[in-house]
């Protein structure tokens, strides 16, 4: 560069520089993320072959195969996805009022609690359908418990509501352990075991010859009810003035501490029934990885979807995807399970990221000088 | 597997500042490299049919549900055994289906179900906790044999396709054992052992790092106390639990209190190398102390201070049960040898070990090998003072003793009859001179 040139009222621009965006355009969000996912997978390519020396294009089929490829694999892939969907719905209207529960996995611990321990308590005495209500009544009224505890000292002595939560958590594990060890069986194997295997008493009957087809419709029901109740009740209005500013929210009249403690009983309350749908439904047995991790990836699920319920759907569904697939990555390549989660971490880094583009535009320097 | 996908959530989730604490970084065991990635290739469309019944050699279609993968140790000696059994019997790398870092939750059912749907028609699972997700499977497809490794229910499920075995593993503990007991035995003879390495009675302390109370772990513990004291009598020995099959962290952390504690010998039941990596960092700053592994030859993470690892030979099972799926004949239902087949064995004798140690071993081994060495001989420990005339062990898994049961008395001809009765260890008695801490 020439110093002689520099002249002092003109400041150098930078070659690039960053601008929060008004608004963006649907198809151009769609765009941006589409553009994303491609370049995700060509990035995820270029390591496949320097990792592993595998032709990418079989490692993708593979994927789609692990989530897809028989009968069996589709059901447990829209399983999973229903109980990963019925968490992240249950957060949606905790996090749209900016109440950061990350106690998730807590409530659904505690709803999968009772569930399991009515159906060892009662299995033999009560028919199944009998069952499945109190087990849904029970998990919905801990959960709901579970979510109003840490919402009464938010609203009443305003305190962190994410450490409360977070701690509720360790609570609710030790509450599982603690139960374990009680009903373990065969005892001393430290796992509860199949709970009623002989007679599956409790468990989600199989509609039309489908054992997990049960778990979609309860699932189908709250996501649609929680679409209606966020965008056209006047409780979902609410959530979102308090959300966006609880000063305006009182001024309009809200009364604020009572949409608090609400809308985390809802919460709640879901999360226990998520409880109810993953021991009654799916895994028929409690132990401290029922919940699985699943309570925080929800929270990525509402995020990502902003609380929109049927983006939510969409999220959980390819979350579910990308994990079966990995699975299936490590079983057909013998890698080990790292090599296929690398895959799997390109490909959200580059969804996560596409988010910034659309919040965001770069504008270029001007070459005009 | 949903944990998997949470880590790397839950890691996104604090990149992108949602909030600014909790904690969950990715395992650090990462990235051994691959040996042999090509070694197996899976087909992926279900070709054969269920038939069990007149499978021959080319019908095999092999199913494993592993706990790990090869990074783990005790997962790793599985699939090891799995893959000499099939190269000894001349099957292909496409007829062993693979599922890996299969938890022991429903997912092992899921597995085992996949595989049913990939065409196998011998299926086997790795860990205790498999046990009933395979029973569960067997029971859904009566056309396909189920294996639950190191389970112990299928003797009274009769179901007639599930199957449990194990190895008489407490009689290669008690070679270790032996291992250790000469090497105790050199260090007192040097004058070696400080005061704090004894107890008030003058007994040699040895530490034990245990996974769960469970008879497997109290049968393996007794045997390697029994085998240090055939070559020195006068030791004691203390048993710190984990509560997890695999904790790095804990299992070090037990070592290190049980060598602050004095004691000389760390043995181990648990799958990680968290102990020998502590006694081999103590042994650097002066503490006298030696490690005994499990599964796997622990000299490269501990080369100055393991002795050997008691390990099974699962492929001599493995070879068993594919032979006889070849032949159309039935597998046992509750299966379990020992050192009279080679279905256990201890691991390359460490530098540290004492003089004489060969000589020792292979006297102990020739010993059980021909029947006048019996582990759990009776004349050779006390409960509560008073020797053990009968013990009716539990056979019907209520984990209580089957006292009303004739069948079930273990005790004959002067020593406890571990692993015949049934194939899992049954040995629970808590000895003298053996101390559970927690």
């Amino acid at each position: 560069m020439d110093k002689n040139n520099v002249s002092i009222n003109h400041v150098r621009e930078p070659l690039f520089h960053i601008a929060k965006r008004d608004r963006i355009a649907k198809p151009k969000a769609y765009a941006i993320r589409t553009v994303a996912i491609l370049l995700s997978l060509i990035v995820s390519a270029i390591v496949i072959v320097c990792i592993t020396g595998l032709n990418p294009l079989d490692v993708y089929v593979s994927m789609f195969k692990g989530a897809f490829g028989s009968n069996r694999r589709i059901w447990i892939t829209i399983r999973d996805t229903m109980v990963l969907l019925c968490i992240s719905v249950a957060l949606a209207p905790a996090f749209k009022m900016k109440f950061w529960n990350i106690g998730a996995e807590g409530q659904v611990l505690v709803g999968g609690i009772v569930t399991a321990g009515i159906m060892i308590y009662f299995g033999e005495a009560l028919p199944t359908p009998l069952l499945l209500v109190i087990m849904l009544g029970s998990s919905i009224v801990v959960g709901a418990i579970w979510g109003l505890i840490p919402a009464v000292f938010k609203a009443y002595f305003n305190t962190n509501e994410t450490l409360f939560t977070l701690m509720m958590n360790y609570v609710a594990i030790q509450f599982t352990s603690f139960f374990v060890a009680k009903w373990e069986n065969p005892f001393g194997s430290n796992s509860v075991g199949i709970i009623n295997s002989r007679t599956k008493s409790g468990w989600f009957p199989a509609i039309a010859g489908q054992q997990y087809l049960l778990n979609v419709i309860v699932v189908a029901i709250i996501t649609i009810g929680i679409y209606f109740y966020m965008r056209k009740s006047k409780q979902g209005y609410e959530i979102s003035v308090v959300g966006e500013s609880e000063n305006t929210a009182k001024y309009a009249g809200i009364n604020v501490k009572w949409v608090i403690i609400r809308t985390m009983v809802i919460s709640g309350a879901l999360c226990g029934l998520a409880g109810f749908i993953a021991v009654s439904g799916v895994d028929h047995t409690i132990s401290t990885g029922t919940a699985g991790g699943r309570g925080f990836t929800a929270i990525i699920v509402a995020w990502m979807s902003k609380f929109n319920a049927f983006v939510m759907l969409a999220v959980s569904f390819f979350l579910v995807f990308l994990d079966q697939g990995a699975k299936e990555i490590a079983s057909n390549f013998n890698l080990n399970e790292y090599a296929s989660e690398m895959v799997t971490g390109i490909i959200l880094f580059f969804i996560l990221g596409c988010e910034f583009f659309i919040n965001y535009k770069i504008i270029k320097r001007r070459e005009d000088k | 597997m949903r944990k998997r996908i949470s880590k790397l959530l839950v890691g996104a989730l604090l990149a992108t500042s949602l909030m600014g604490f909790a904690g969950c970084g990715n395992s650090d065991n990462a990235g051994k490299s691959e040996e042999d990635a090509n070694a197996v290739a899976t087909e992926e469309t279900a070709t054969s049919d269920d038939g069990a019944d007149n499978a021959d050699k080319k019908d095999l279609k092999v199913g494993a549900v592993m706990l790990g993968d090869e990074n783990e140790g005790y997962t790793f000696a599985h699939i090891d055994g799995i893959k000499k059994a099939a190269e000894s019997l001349g099957m292909s790398d496409d007829q062993i289906v693979w599922k890996y870092s299969v938890p022991e939750t429903a997912a092992a059912y899921d597995a085992a179900a996949d595989l049913v749907d990939a065409g196998c028609n011998l299926i086997v699972s790795n860990s205790y906790g498999h046990q009933s997700y395979m029973k569960q499977a067997a029971e859904e497809f009566p056309d396909v044999t189920f294996v639950a490794m190191t389970g112990d229910t299928a003797n009274q499920d009769n179901l007639p396709n599930f199957k449990n075995a194990f190895t008489n593993i407490y009689e290669s503990r008690y070679v270790s054992g032996v291992v250790a007991g000469v090497k105790i035995k050199e260090l007192m003879d040097g004058g070696k052992l400080a005061d704090n390495n004894k107890d008030a009675d003058g007994k040699v302390k040895v530490g034990y790092v245990g996974a769960y109370p469970y008879a497997e772990v109290v049968s393996g513990y007794t045997a390697f106390f029994l085998g240090i004291q055939s070559i020195v009598p006068d030791v004691t020995m203390e048993v710190q639990y984990t509560n997890s099959w695999f904790d790095i962290n804990a299992e070090g952390e037990a070592a290190k209190a049980l060598m602050a504690d004095g004691c000389v010998i760390i043995g181990q039941h648990a799958d990680s190398t968290g102990a020998p990596s502590a006694v081999e960092e103590a042994s650097k700053t002066g503490t006298l102390a030696f490690s005994v592994g499990y599964n796997v030859d622990m000299l490269s993470v501990a080369p100055d201070v393991a002795l050997t690892s008691a390990t099974n030979n699962w492929s001599v099972y493995y070879a068993y049960a594919f032979k006889c799926m070849m032949d159309g004949e039935d597998i046992a239902t509750d299966w379990a040898k020992g050192y009279a087949d080679d279905a256990v064995a201890i691991t390359e004798l460490g530098s540290a070990c004492a003089e004489g140690t060969q000589e020792a071993v292979d006297s102990a081994v020739a010993g059980i090998k021909d029947g006048s060495v019996h582990v759990f001989d009776t004349s050779k420990f006390t409960v509560e003072g008073k020797k053990i005339d009968s013990y009716h062990i539990d056979l019907n898994g209520d984990f209580k003793c089957d006292d009303d049961n004739p069948d079930a008395e273990a005790v004959k001809d002067g020593y406890f009859h571990e692993s015949e009765l049934r194939a899992a260890p049954s040995f629970d008695l808590r000895i003298d001179g053996i101390k559970e801490l927690n």
